[in-house]
């Protein structure tokens, strides 16, 4: 979110030399795309050595939404009440609701503040790993690269990957790793099995956790002691490796500025810090050792950076303090959206003659509420402060909403149902779409039906009516019988998909001995128009089982309109030019389908005619 | 803003467009190295290259993505005079497991005689379809009628711009009452090539393209052009990329007023134009509601820009890159102080406290 006033915001992108190269760029509804280029020079390409760097730029709603979650989360309740309070209430009961709705918005600011300081300590060096591992360091790559390989513990970045998961203190995993290397090189088997122990044997905090902070810090002691002894035994003497992870592990300060390129940030050297140091920490403490990881890791090299005073702010739980840093430094709109929109409620913008004022209200909100869409799960509260955008809420909802990348199933249903409550019909048509072609390109042909339907897409849902038809010819049965069976009035949808599902009742009253009713309604399909007459002949070789039963199930003038269907189908086959080997095939196994038909609905014809002529008389 | 990932892109020479997918989580990537390169996001937010492929025998200039309801497809040009079709067809479950896909060429349009400088799909509500820009001045537009059956794409209409054409832009707008509407720009460096930047309007009478506007006050070379999307305006705003960064409206003048069954006669405003790149402007963009319009130049920054309730358009952002390695495989929290940063004093100090984020 950029400011409004002052100077622009400057953002700065490693690695491009903005002196002599230009930047390529797009946007992406929450990020943005930038690569360093050459804008001239075209024709000739000069041979740039080394690669350069992709950058994916976001908004700074992701650094701050992990403090002020519940500030978002809260306000956005406040917000909406604000803007159901009756319009028709005027003086004194206005008024009190008006402060009302002020008061809540500073108790939401001072509960979140309180929060803060009620954190347990254990869970709050949780939070702060968690927070750590989703800000720092793409683990995930370099683990698939290293266990990707043939012999992961003689990659080449073995190591890193080992240190990395002990600086964020996933020790089971790194435990795991180092089963590795002890399997691939038993000279170091041993330390390899000692350091795996230590490891799976430190004392952690886990929710739920019911030993006291007491027991738990005797425990740590203990264990700490433990490792020590290792150290000074020279246990790890002979693998500078593992005698780092060793030192890593005992907290030691040194060992972790090593790592300092790993660590990337004085946040996470903090975080691990803490970890292997003092694991009980209290709140009321974060800021001192917040403040001294910063010092240490910068090493005195330069002057903090906004950043950097929002996270002292927040270590300190000072919550003004944070939302001043955030407006400053980060332009968070959050106060002057709901500030404005508050006074716009209190009729005071207007009274300062600003004729934009209800313009600029909007305008702030519209900004707000763009942001939130950013975020993967706090774009469901902007959909709120879209609806109260009477000027452009709706169209800019619109926009973004058909950009929500509809990772899971309940993610895109979630979608749906919003744009449906609003009747945003283009965005659940389109939104469908999206999902129903997903699923055809997979082969998932009943999701793709489904979503047809949902859309109310006719033409596409005849497009995967006939890959079930297809499929049906080549396998001899259908997939997604359920779906099928139960599509009710759907099935209306279009004429193809009514057929697959009458197609269908027709193999299941087969499958019930209803041949009666199976029969009338096979003949049906044809005589309704409503089957493809690509179809008829599957239809008609469906038709000869009922010709063959013992008792007679086509009656004299179903067995005409049969006959008279075959005659219909065959008078339309002309040949085309010189049949080559292949067709010559396929009609000499056309030609005897024909034959047996004919047989068998002339001497059904002539038993019927005897049935029906018998049963006249009794 | 900060910079939340670096990938290492891989290619071998320059790179020449980078493209987001409809919902972002996907990018494509192209290089004079003539490949394309198709990247995913993960679950967790990390990038990985599932796809690098040879796409032409000549630079390629610009990839684009098709709206995902017509599937996984991207259009690709480039110096070698063809643009081509790619689809994505689903693999193995191998492949699945090494996280690898497979695209297809779908197509290959052959017939420019010249570099083909920009490609662009139509809007969705058009149908499947596509246009092409080439140094030998004309504007192809091509469509695939059935979106089930991609290799089938029949050439509509050629429509001639007379100067060698570097960038076009379609009118995002769905509104029935905006007629299908394509720009273009020329970047033709010599002087008495005057119409520089061309719109054309689709006719349902003639069912053809017909020239509207040109923008005669455009005279210098247009290296990008870009229609804003349209949040219900009845006008329609272009932004320009040529010795500035230039913002258009353009207003349909009363149908009364024009003759009748002609293109849309426009009124024209300049609403704002801005030289803060110092020299040539070479792509603009807009982002999602159009309401930010992104700009790079020579002076190598991306620039935001923006207008504020008041509709008075400023640069509210601006990327720059200052040649610091790039630390370790992703990069955390490069948020600079906003003020005063246009101050060379402290530009300098910026610069040097970014520095202490190397880490060396």
């Amino acid at each position: 979110m950029e400011e409004l006033d002052g100077e622009p915001t400057v953002t700065l992108i490693p690695g491009v030399n903005s002196q002599k190269k230009q930047m390529c760029f797009d946007w992406g509804p929450g990020e943005m795309l930038v690569c360093e280029t050459s804008f001239s020079k075209k024709e000739k390409s000069e041979m740039v050595p080394g690669c350069p760097y992709i950058h994916i730029i976001r908004k700074d709603i992701d650094v701050y939404c992990k403090i002020l979650r519940k500030l978002f989360n809260e306000s956005h309740g406040i917000f909406v009440g604000l803007q159901r309070i009756e319009e028709e209430l005027t003086g004194k009961s206005r008024k009190a609701q008006l402060v009302r709705v002020s008061k809540n918005y500073r108790s939401v600011i001072r509960a979140c503040m309180e929060e803060m300081h009620q954190l347990a300590t254990g869970p709050l060096l949780l939070h702060l790993l968690d927070w750590v591992r989703l800000h720092v360091c793409e683990v995930d790559s370099l683990s698939a690269d290293v266990l990707g390989s043939e012999n992961p513990s003689k990659h080449k970045d073995f190591w890193k990957l080992v240190t990395v998961l002990v600086l964020q203190g996933r020790l089971d995993e790194a435990r795991q790793m180092l089963s590795k290397e002890a399997d691939a090189s038993p000279s170091s088997a041993g330390m390899c099995r000692v350091l795996g122990d230590l490891m799976r044997t430190m004392p952690v905090l886990s929710p739920g956790n019911t030993q006291t902070l007491t027991e738990l810090e005797l425990k740590w002691q203990h264990w700490h002691e433990e490792c020590e002894r290792h150290l000074q035994d020279g246990t790890f003497a002979s693998s500078p490796h593992l005698e780092a992870l060793c030192k890593i592990m005992l907290g030691d300060e040194a060992a972790l500025l090593e790592e300092k390129e790993l660590l990337s940030n004085w946040y996470h050297f903090l975080v691990t810090r803490l970890l292997y140091s003092h694991p009980t920490v209290k709140p009321m403490d974060l800021h001192r050792y917040a403040q001294s990881s910063l010092d240490v890791f910068l090493g005195g090299e330069s002057n903090t950076e906004p950043l950097d005073n929002i996270l002292l702010a927040a270590f300190e739980f000072d919550i003004h303090q944070v939302i001043k840093e955030c407006s400053t430094a980060l332009s968070n709109w959050w106060f002057v959206a709901h500030l404005t929109d508050l006074l716009d409620h209190c009729k005071l913008l207007q009274s300062h003659n600003l004729y934009f004022g209800s313009n600029m209200r909007e305008f702030l909100l519209l900004e707000y509420a763009s942001g939130l869409f950013a975020h993967h799960s706090l774009w469901q509260l902007g959909v709120d402060y879209f609806d109260y955008c009477p000027e452009l809420g709706r169209v800019s909802l619109e926009l973004h909403i058909e950009r929500i990348p509809l990772s899971t199933e309940q993610k895109a249903l979630k979608v749906l149902r919003v744009c449906e409550q609003r009747q945003m019909t283009e965005q659940v048509r389109s939104i469908c779409k999206i999902l129903a072609m997903k699923a055809v390109r997979n082969n998932r042909l009943g999701s793709a039906l489904s979503w047809s339907i949902r859309a109310k897409d006719a033409a596409f849902a005849t497009l995967v009516s006939d890959r079930f038809l297809r499929d049906y010819c080549e396998r001899g049965c259908f997939s997604d019988l359920d779906l099928i069976d139960n599509l009710g009035p759907a099935m209306m949808l279009s004429d193809r998909l009514t057929f697959l599902g009458k197609y269908r009742e027709f193999h299941r009253l087969y499958g019930e001995k209803r041949f009666v009713d199976a029969a009338a309604l096979l003949l049906s399909l044809m005589t309704s128009q409503i089957a493809p007459r690509s179809f008829w002949m599957t239809l008609l070789t469906d038709a000869l089982p009922l010709l063959e039963q013992k008792q007679v199930i086509f009656s004299a003038e179903q067995t005409y309109e049969l006959m008279r269907c075959l005659e219909d189908l065959t008078s339309g086959r002309l040949v085309h030019g010189e049949p080559d080997a292949q067709q010559l095939q396929d009609d000499d196994i056309e030609t005897t389908k024909v034959e047996m038909l004919r047989i068998g609905l002339a001497r059904n014809l002539a038993r019927s005619i005897i049935k029906e002529g018998s049963l006249e008389g009794s | 803003m900060f910079v939340a990932r670096s990938i290492a892109a891989d290619h071998k020479d320059l790179i020449h467009d980078v493209s987001f997918d409809f919902h972002g989580r996907r990018m494509a990537t192209c290089s004079s190295d003539q490949s394309v390169k198709v990247w995913d996001k993960s679950e967790s937010g990390d990038w990985h290259c599932t796809a690098s492929w040879k796409t032409h025998s000549g630079s390629v200039w610009r990839v684009t993505w098709a709206h995902p309801e017509f599937g996984q497809v991207l259009a690709s040009c480039s110096f070698d005079r063809t643009a081509a079709v790619w689809e994505e067809i689903v693999g193995e479950s191998n492949d699945k497991l090494r996280g690898q896909s497979h695209w297809v060429k779908r197509t290959t349009l052959v017939d420019s005689r010249t570099s083909v400088t920009d490609v662009k799909f139509a809007p969705k509500h058009m149908g499947l379809m596509l246009a092409t820009c080439s140094a030998d001045g004309i504007v192809r537009i091509y469509e695939a009628p059935d979106v089930m059956n991609l290799s089938q794409w029949s050439l509509q209409h050629e429509v001639s711009c007379k100067l060698s054409c570097s960038c076009i832009s379609w009118n995002p707008s769905s509104s029935r009452a905006h007629p299908p509407m394509i720009a273009v720009g020329s970047d033709d460096g010599s002087p008495n090539a005057m119409a520089k930047v061309q719109v054309f309007e689709y006719n349902e009478n003639t069912r053809k393209y017909a020239k509207a506007e040109t923008l005669m006050t455009v005279t210098d070379p247009v290296h990008d052009i870009a229609f804003a999307p349209n949040l219900g305006r009845s006008f329609h705003i272009l932004a320009i990329a040529t010795k500035d960064v230039r913002i258009f409206t353009l207003k349909p003048v009363r149908k009364e007023l024009t003759s009748s069954g002609g293109p849309t006669k426009f009124e024209i405003q300049v609403v704002a134009q801005f030289d803060n790149h110092n020299s040539q402007v070479w792509r603009v963009s807009w982002n999602i509601t159009g309401t930010v319009l992104a700009s790079s130049g020579d002076d190598g920054c991306v620039r935001l820009w923006k207008a504020n309730y008041m509709d008075n358009w400023k640069c509210t952002g601006i990327l720059k890159g200052n040649g610091s390695p790039v630390s370790g495989s992703s990069q955390q929290g490069n948020a600079n102080p906003s003020l005063g940063s246009n101050i060379p004093n402290l530009q300098h100090s910026l610069n040097g406290s970014s520095a202490g984020r190397k880490h060396s």
